[in-house]
């Protein structure tokens, strides 16, 4: 590799987080460490129904006999689950009025670009903004109301419908499905609820925003979206997290469930604290993230943009059981320095004549690694299934690592199944020729990675697609000359 | 005087290449370099327009007057200098449109200039195009990619025609070119001749100078021009060969 490269490089390894500062808020803070009290606690804290303490413990219970999982493509020093606080809140409630949300939340969410002030709307997306532990404010309800669409916090959801919540809490991912879903579901906090009834195109797009703010703290919250038959919505995720020293773990629950007919986008641009450019701190991303196709011609789609976390463990799927019913998976995934990646998806048909696509992306630079992880299962009943997958990796350098471990298993013969693969990589030539035409290293990079990503970022909603490439080019490019 | 190169000694990991070749270029002017293969002449190209696996080792290249040694390749671009690839890379992902449209918005803000209205840009790509007689759906595909020899070569003369340099170097233009291209790429050429640019056609074949007829024409021979004249002398050398001028 000649020095032009390496000068790059070390550059690009300079580039800084510009989201890492803190908000001085008072808080309400759990003790370190868990046991069933830590989880009476919490529930107790949320005042909260019998039945969910109920499932919090046998949550517990069941994430005591289960070990922590080491098959992913990770490296990272083992985790003192007592050394975590489980809950730490803002100290004045979520409250319907932004008067009485602490001015220093709202300053912070002001710097984040959320404006959760309904007058500043920003092309008309409903936000619901949660910071540490608990749910500040969904802007939009009344809008949202009139369609009959519920979105709230998963607090009030629990609350006011909790018939809902209970029927569909845990029905996509079972409290026992892996061990930090056994985690979340025992410890959870907060998130987003979300209910679009029958035949309803949700108005606006919805978006939740995740902020971890306290030390030591861990991230443990909950997305529940159910589209009812013949209903739409667009859902997006945002999240940033401050710089610290330490390495905080966020292991979040989303489940999707989709009726006949009905249609979900889920859409991620996920910029947690991917550590210093030595490795040193930096969020573990370890979320179960899942969505069930349960009636005839529903489909389920999941886009991410991946280029914060120092390790990522992440598998967002489709259960495709209704007849016809389609899933699909598009993902960028990047990583810079000592980021370690492991991302993909499960796509489980189970109805026939259903349809996957994955489109994976991976953009390796730094030492950082880089894997795509992926299962496609066509079971005996999945007549005329067909998958389409698609895992491109590009390097940038030599320190770095892509890995593909697709796994794919058909039990019929009618159907078609695809896979293609690609390893390229930035090469000292394409910059050259960039830079002949008068096209700086800097933009020369950016023109190649959003080109590169583009059948992804076009998948996003608008609003997110400009913030995306934005991330993109920053967490690659930096301050090059 | 638009170029003017002294004594330049270049090496590349420790193997010198060019061994003190001068070369003066004028606006208004082509100058042809001829040459057998493995004898500098893609090297002095790349040194031009600044590639840092070179290393130079001694002499000067000026260029509008300024020294430009410590130029990066994309500031030497936008201060005219245009390279004509013999091997144009391809960017897969990467519209023409979106690359042209940057790399002309780069130049234009380092002159300090405001971007390129779209309307203007459209125009303009659309005027260029008929220049080399490109597809129309050439523009809309990916820099180079799954574009044949003479479709790359085509679009390098394009891309110099969208940017106007006042200094072309052609490295082997003519390379891989059937009869048909090397006619429209040699008829581009000419047309952006002008007394306020000059051109370098780096060729090992006097083919090409029937149609881009030079002023000057020089023999590169061992990393150092052996001999200089006017376009006879690419005739003799048709005739004789380069082994007359070894010495």
């Amino acid at each position: 590799m000649d020095s032009s490269e390496d000068k790059l490089i070390n550059e690009l390894a300079n580039e800084e987080y510009k989201f890492g500062f803190v908000t001085d808020v008072e808080a309400d803070i759990a003790p370190k460490g868990l046991n069933e009290d830590i989880i009476r606690y919490i529930s107790a804290k949320k005042e909260e129904p019998s039945w969910l303490l109920e499932f919090r413990l046998k949550a517990y219970r069941k994430w005591l006999t289960m070990k922590e999982p080491h098959w992913g493509h990770l490296d990272y020093p083992a985790i003192d689950y007592q050394n975590i606080i489980y809950y730490a809140a803002p100290k004045k409630k979520n409250l319907a009025n932004l008067n009485d949300v602490d001015p220093e939340l709202i300053k912070t969410f002001n710097k984040l670009g959320i404006p959760l002030e309904e007058q500043k709307k920003l092309s008309g997306v409903a936000v619901d903004a949660v910071f540490d532990s608990v749910s500040v404010k969904t802007t939009f309800q009344n809008t949202l109301s009139k369609h009959g669409v519920i979105f709230c916090s998963f607090s009030e959801a629990v609350r006011n419908y909790p018939e809902l919540v209970k029927r569909y809490l845990s029905s996509v991912v079972p409290i026992g499905d892996n061990f930090f879903a056994a985690l979340n579901s025992a410890v959870f906090s907060d998130g987003s609820f979300c209910y679009i009834p029958k035949g309803v195109r949700c108005p606006i797009e919805l978006s939740t925003y995740f902020r971890i703010n306290a030390a030591n703290t861990g991230q443990f919250e909950r997305t529940l979206i159910v589209a009812d038959v013949g209903s739409y919505v667009s859902y997006m995720e945002g999240c940033t997290a401050p710089q610290r020293d330490e390495n905080q773990l966020h292991a979040a629950i989303v489940e999707i469930v989709v009726m006949k007919d009905a249609e979900v986008k889920y859409s991620t641009v996920q910029n947690w604290y991917p550590g210093d450019k030595d490795g040193k701190g930096g969020i573990y991303n370890f979320v179960t993230k899942r969505g069930i196709c349960k009636g005839n011609n529903a489909k389920l789609s999941w886009t991410q943009v991946e280029t914060g976390s120092a390790k990522t463990w992440k598998y967002p799927g489709c259960i495709l059981k209704g007849d016809n019913s389609v899933g699909e998976f598009y993902s960028v995934a990047v990583t810079n320095n000592y980021q370690q990646a492991d991302t993909g998806t499960k796509m489980i048909h189970i109805g026939k004549n259903t349809k996957s696509t994955i489109i994976s992306k991976g953009i390796s630079c730094g030492h950082s690694d880089n894997s795509y992880r992926g299962l496609v299962h066509i079971g005996k009943q999945a007549s005329d299934s067909r998958n389409y997958s698609q895992c491109d990796s590009l390097l940038f350098g030599d320190k770095c690592g892509a890995h593909t471990y697709p796994n794919v298993i058909a039990e019929n013969n009618s159907s078609i199944l695809e896979h293609e693969a690609t390893t390229s990589k930035i090469s000292e030539e394409q910059l050259f020729y960039c830079n002949q035409r008068g096209i700086s290293t800097e933009s020369a990079i950016g023109l190649i990675v959003n080109g590169y990503a583009k059948e992804v970022l076009s998948r996003l909603p608008m609003e997110f697609a400009v913030e995306a490439r934005k991330l993109l080019s920053l967490s690659l490019e930096g301050s090059i000359g | 005087m638009l170029l003017q190169i002294k004594n330049l000694h270049v090496s590349i990991e420790g193997k010198e290449i060019l061994k003190g070749l001068s070369l003066n270029v004028n606006r208004g002017e082509v100058h042809a370099i001829m040459g057998p293969n493995g004898t500098g002449k893609s090297t002095l190209a790349s040194v031009i327009a600044g590639r840092d696996i070179f290393s130079i080792d001694g002499g000067e290249i000026l260029y509008k007057n300024n020294d430009i040694s410590g130029w990066s390749v994309d500031k030497r671009a936008n201060e005219g200098i245009f390279l004509s690839f013999q091997y144009p890379v391809e960017i897969p992902g990467v519209s023409m449109v979106n690359f042209m449209k940057t790399a002309i918005n780069e130049k234009r803000s380092y002159l300090g200039q405001d971007p390129i209205p779209m309307p203007e840009f459209m125009a303009k790509m659309e005027e260029k195009k008929q220049l080399v007689e490109m597809q129309a759906k050439l523009t809309n595909r990916s820099v180079n990619e799954g574009f044949s020899g003479g479709e790359k070569k085509k679009n390098e003369i394009f891309q110099m025609a969208m940017l106007e340099p006042e200094l072309a170097i052609l490295d082997e233009t003519d390379s891989g070119l059937d009869i048909d291209a090397l006619r429209v790429v040699s008829n581009g050429v000419n047309k952006l001749r002008s007394s306020n640019n000059a051109f370098i056609i780096i060729t090992h074949y006097q083919r090409l100078l029937d149609y881009i007829v030079p002023d000057f024409v020089h023999v590169l021979y061992d990393g150092k021009i052996v001999k200089s004249g006017t376009k006879e002398l690419a005739l003799e050398l048709e005739e004789k060969g380069y082994e007359n001028f070894k010495k």
